[in-house]
C-alpha cells in the first residue's frame, strides 16, 4: 500500500506543478488580451457608480488604481494580490469575486453535475443499445437522432425547450434558478429542482451525442474482436457477452470521455444559463465580458481552467485505476 | 483408426457465403466453403491444410455456429447422428464443442485468465480448474493474472485448459501452432494428441503440415473453400505417388524439403470461382469434364478424393 500511496504523491505533484504553470500562462495570456482591449475599467466602474465624478477625482482614482503603471507592473501586482486570495472587487456586482465565484459556482455546480452525470449514464446506455443493434431499427434510429443532436446548437435547442415546454406546456418555469418573489431561504428543493431541470437537460443533450456514439463504436469494436468471438465460441450470449465483456471494456473509455468533456460543459453551461436565466457562472463570465467587467472576467477565467484542469487529472488518474495494464507501467 | 465407430461430426456439402454489397446497392454472395465434405471419428486428429483465404477458420465458425450475421449456410451438419441445427449448437458450445484458439489475443485483455478460464457458467468451475492449471505445471498464482502478463507457453496451456474444463468431445484447434518455437509447437500438438487418445476428435487447422502430418491421422486438404482430398497422415508421409489429387501432389512437392516447387497460377478468388472443378485453371491433367462440372467426391485407397482423374 505505501508504493500506492507514494505513486499517488507523486502523480498529484507532477499534475500540480503542471496546473499551476499553466495557471500562469493562462493567467498571463488573459491579462494581456485584457489589457489590450479598448475597455476602460476606470470608465466602467464610473458608469455603475451611478454619480457624476469631477475630472480631479477621476484622476485620483486612475492614480490609486495604478492604471498608468507598465503593463508587467500592474499584472505583477494582480498576481501578488491574487496569492493571497484577492481577486478584487467585481465592478458589475460591488462584491469581491472570490465569494461571487463561489456563489456562482455553487449554482453552476448542481446544475453542471446534473446535466453530466444524465448525459453519462443515457449516452452511454444509448451507445450500448446501439451497439448491441448495430445496423438494426433501434440503432438508425438513436444514431440520426445523435447526429441532430450534436450538429444542433445549445442555446436554440434551450429556446426551443422553453417555447414548448414552458410558454406552450407551462410544465417549467421561464427562467432562474427559484421562483420570483420568494426569499431565497423559504425555496424549497423541489422549487430548485423544478427550476434546474430544463436546464440541465439542455446541456445534458449536448454531450450525449458525444458519449452515445463513442460507446456505440468502442462497443462495436469490442463485438468484432478476438477475445468475443472466443467468448461466443464458449457458448456466451449477446447479453453474457456485454456483461463479462462488453461493459468492462468500454467504460473505462468512456469515462475518460466524460471527465475530459468538463471544458465543453463548461462552455455549454454559458450558453444554457443565458438562454435560462440561470444565475450560474456561465451568465456571469457572459455578463463580465458584455460590461467590461474585467476583474471578475479574469477570475473566472483562472477558475475555469482549474475545472477544466480537474477534470482531466480525474480522467488520467482513472485510466491507472481500471485499466491494470497502464497501473502496472505505473508501478515499474 | 476407429472407422467403423459412428462419426463424430458428419459435414457434407457444406457451403458458406457472404452476403456483400458490391457498387451501390448490388447484392453479390461470395461463396467462401463450398461443397465441404469431412467426417470425424472419436480418437482421431483430422489435420486441416491448405493456404491462407482457404476458409479453413471459417470451418470453424460454421461448426461452432457463430458465423458473422450476413453469412448465410447451406449443407448437412451431423453431430453423434442428429443433425446440428443453431439450437443444438447453441447447446453443445462451449461444453461439447470447444474451440481452442491461437493466442493470447482471444482473451478479454481486462480479466483475470483464472475468471476467464471459469467461464460464465454457473456453478463455476473453479475446483477443477485449479487442478488441470497445475497439471498443466502452471503456478497457483497464474489464475491472478492479466493476459498481458502471460508468456505464450503459459497462454496456450490456459486456451487448452479452457476446452478441457467442460470435457469436450470435439475439439476444433484453429492454427495453434504459428509463431511457436519448435518445442512448444510440439508440445501444443502432443496435448492434441493425449486429447484425442482419450477418446475425444480433434480437427487441428493449420499451416504447419509437416507437422499435423506427423500428429495427425488423417489430413484433409483445403483449396479455395473446399476438401479436394482427405487422406490418412500416412500417404502424406510416404510421397506424391500414394496421394490423389493433383493439388495435394502439388502441396508436396511445395514443400522445402520436397523441392520447394511452386506450382503456376494462384488459388481463386471468392468471388470469382470457376464453373467446374476449383483447381481446374492451374491443374496439369484437366480435361473438358473438369471445367463444366465439379467433381463428385470419390473413395479411393482409404481415401476420399474430389477429382475425376484422382487413382
Amino acid at each position: 500500500m505505501k508504493g500506492t500511496f507514494g505513486r499517488l504523491v507523486r502523480i498529484f505533484l507532477s499534475y500540480g506543478v503542471r496546473i499551476l504553470s499553466l495557471l500562469l500562462a493562462v493567467s498571463i495570456i488573459a491579462f494581456v488580451l485584457v489589457s489590450a482591449s479598448p475597455i476602460d475599467p476606470v470608465q466602467q466602474y464610473l458608469i455603475r457608480l451611478g454619480t457624476t465624478v469631477s475630472p480631479e477625482q477621476r484622476t485620483e482614482i486612475e492614480a490609486y488604481w495604478g492604471v498608468h503603471q507598465p503593463p508587467v507592473q500592474r499584472y505583477l501586482h494582480w498576481l501578488s494580490e491574487l496569492l493571497k486570495g484577492n481577486l478584487g472587487e467585481s465592478s458589475l456586482y460591488r462584491r469581491p469575486v472570490s465569494d461571487l465565484i463561489r456563489e456562482r459556482f455553487l449554482n453552476s455546480l448542481t446544475l453542471m453535475l446534473c446535466a453530466w452525470a444524465l448525459s453519462g449514464v443515457i449516452g452511454f446506455f444509448g451507445g450500448c443499445v446501439m451497439g448491441m443493434c448495430r445496423d438494426r431499427l433501434p440503432d438508425r434510429i438513436l444514431k440520426r437522432i445523435c447526429y441532430i443532436l450534436s450538429s444542433v446548437p445549445t442555446f436554440w435547442l434551450g429556446l426551443i425547450f422553453l417555447l414548448v415546454f414552458s410558454v406552450r406546456l407551462k410544465w417549467f418555469p421561464i427562467g432562474f434558478s427559484s421562483p420570483v418573489g420568494v426569499l431565497s431561504e423559504s425555496v424549497t428543493l423541489w422549487q430548485k429542482t423544478h427550476h434546474l431541470i430544463l436546464p440541465a437537460l439542455t446541456l445534458s443533450l449536448m454531450s450525449f451525442s458525444n458519449i452515445a456514439l463513442h460507446t456505440r463504436q468502442k462497443l462495436i469494436d469490442v463485438l468484432n474482436s478476438e477475445y468475443v468471438l472466443f467468448a461466443r465460441a464458449r457458448g456466451e450470449n449477446d447479453w453474457t457477452i456485454l456483461r463479462r465483456h462488453g461493459l468492462r471494456n468500454i467504460l473505462f473509455p468512456a469515462l475518460t470521455l466524460q471527465f475530459a468533456s468538463f471544458a465543453e460543459l463548461f462552455g455549454g453551461s454559458v450558453m444554457a444559463e443565458n438562454v435560462f436565466s440561470y444565475p450560474g457562472l456561465g451568465s456571469a463570465v457572459s455578463a463580465a465580458g458584455l460590461n467590461g467587467d474585467l476583474p471578475l472576467l479574469l477570475g473566472i477565467t483562472l477558475f475555469s481552467t482549474l475545472f477544466v484542469c480537474v477534470g482531466n487529472l480525474i480522467a488520467n488518474l482513472l485510466y491507472g485505476v481500471i485499466d491494470p495494464r497502464v497501473r502496472e507501467v505505473g508501478e515499474s | 483408426m476407429e472407422q467403423k465407430n459412428q462419426p463424430l461430426l458428419e459435414i457434407r456439402d457444406l457451403s458458406v457465403s457472404f452476403r456483400m454489397y458490391d457498387h451501390g446497392l448490388e447484392q453479390t454472395d461470395l461463396k467462401v466453403i463450398s461443397h465441404l465434405h469431412l467426417t470425424v471419428f472419436p480418437g482421431e486428429i483430422v489435420a486441416i491444410a491448405g493456404s491462407s483465404g482457404s476458409g479453413k477458420s471459417l470451418l470453424a465458425s460454421a461448426i461452432l455456429g457463430i458465423l458473422p450475421r450476413n453469412a448465410t449456410l447451406r449443407g448437412h451438419m451431423r453431430y453423434r447422428g442428429e443433425a446440428l441445427t443453431p439450437q443444438r449448437q447453441k447447446q453443445l458450445r462451449g461444453t461439447e464443442l470447444a474451440l481452442v484458439p491461437q493466442s493470447v489475443a482471444y482473451f478479454d485483455p481486462l480479466m483475470k485468465v483464472g475468471a476467464q478460464a471459469d467461464g460464465h457458467r454457473r456453478p463455476k468451475p473453479t475446483e477443477r480448474r485449479r487442478q488441470l492449471f497445475s497439471r498443466f505445471g502452471l503456478p497457483d498464482k497464474t489464475e491472478q493474472l492479466y493476459p498481458y502478463q502471460l508468456s505464450g507457453g503459459m497462454a496456450r496451456r490456459i486456451l487448452v485448459s479452457t476446452a478441457l474444463l467442460p470435457g469436450a468431445q470435439l475439439i476444433l484447434a484453429d492454427e495453434p501452432t504459428p509463431g511457436m518455437s519448435l518445442d512448444q509447437a510440439l508440445e501444443a500438438l502432443r496435448m492434441f494428441r493425449e486429447m484425442a487418445d482419450a477418446g475425444k476428435a480433434v480437427i487441428l487447422i493449420t499451416h504447419d503440415i509437416d507437422l499435423a502430418f506427423e500428429f495427425a491421422d488423417r489430413v484433409a486438404v483445403f483449396y479455395a473453400g473446399t476438401t479436394v482430398e482427405i487422406a490418412p497422415a500416412s500417404d502424406f508421409k510416404a510421397g506424391p505417388d500414394a496421394l490423389r489429387h493433383p493439388y495435394s501432389k502439388a502441396l508436396w512437392h511445395a514443400l522445402p524439403q520436397n523441392g520447394f516447387q511452386p506450382i503456376e497460377g494462384f488459388q481463386p478468388y471468392a468471388g470469382n470461382l470457376p464453373q467446374g472443378c476449383l483447381f481446374a485453371p492451374r491443374c496439369p491433367c484437366k480435361t473438358a469434364e473438369c471445367e463444366s462440372k465439379i467433381p463428385p467426391i470419390r473413395k479411393i485407397r482409404g481415401g476420399e478424393v474430389r477429382c475425376y482423374h484422382g487413382t
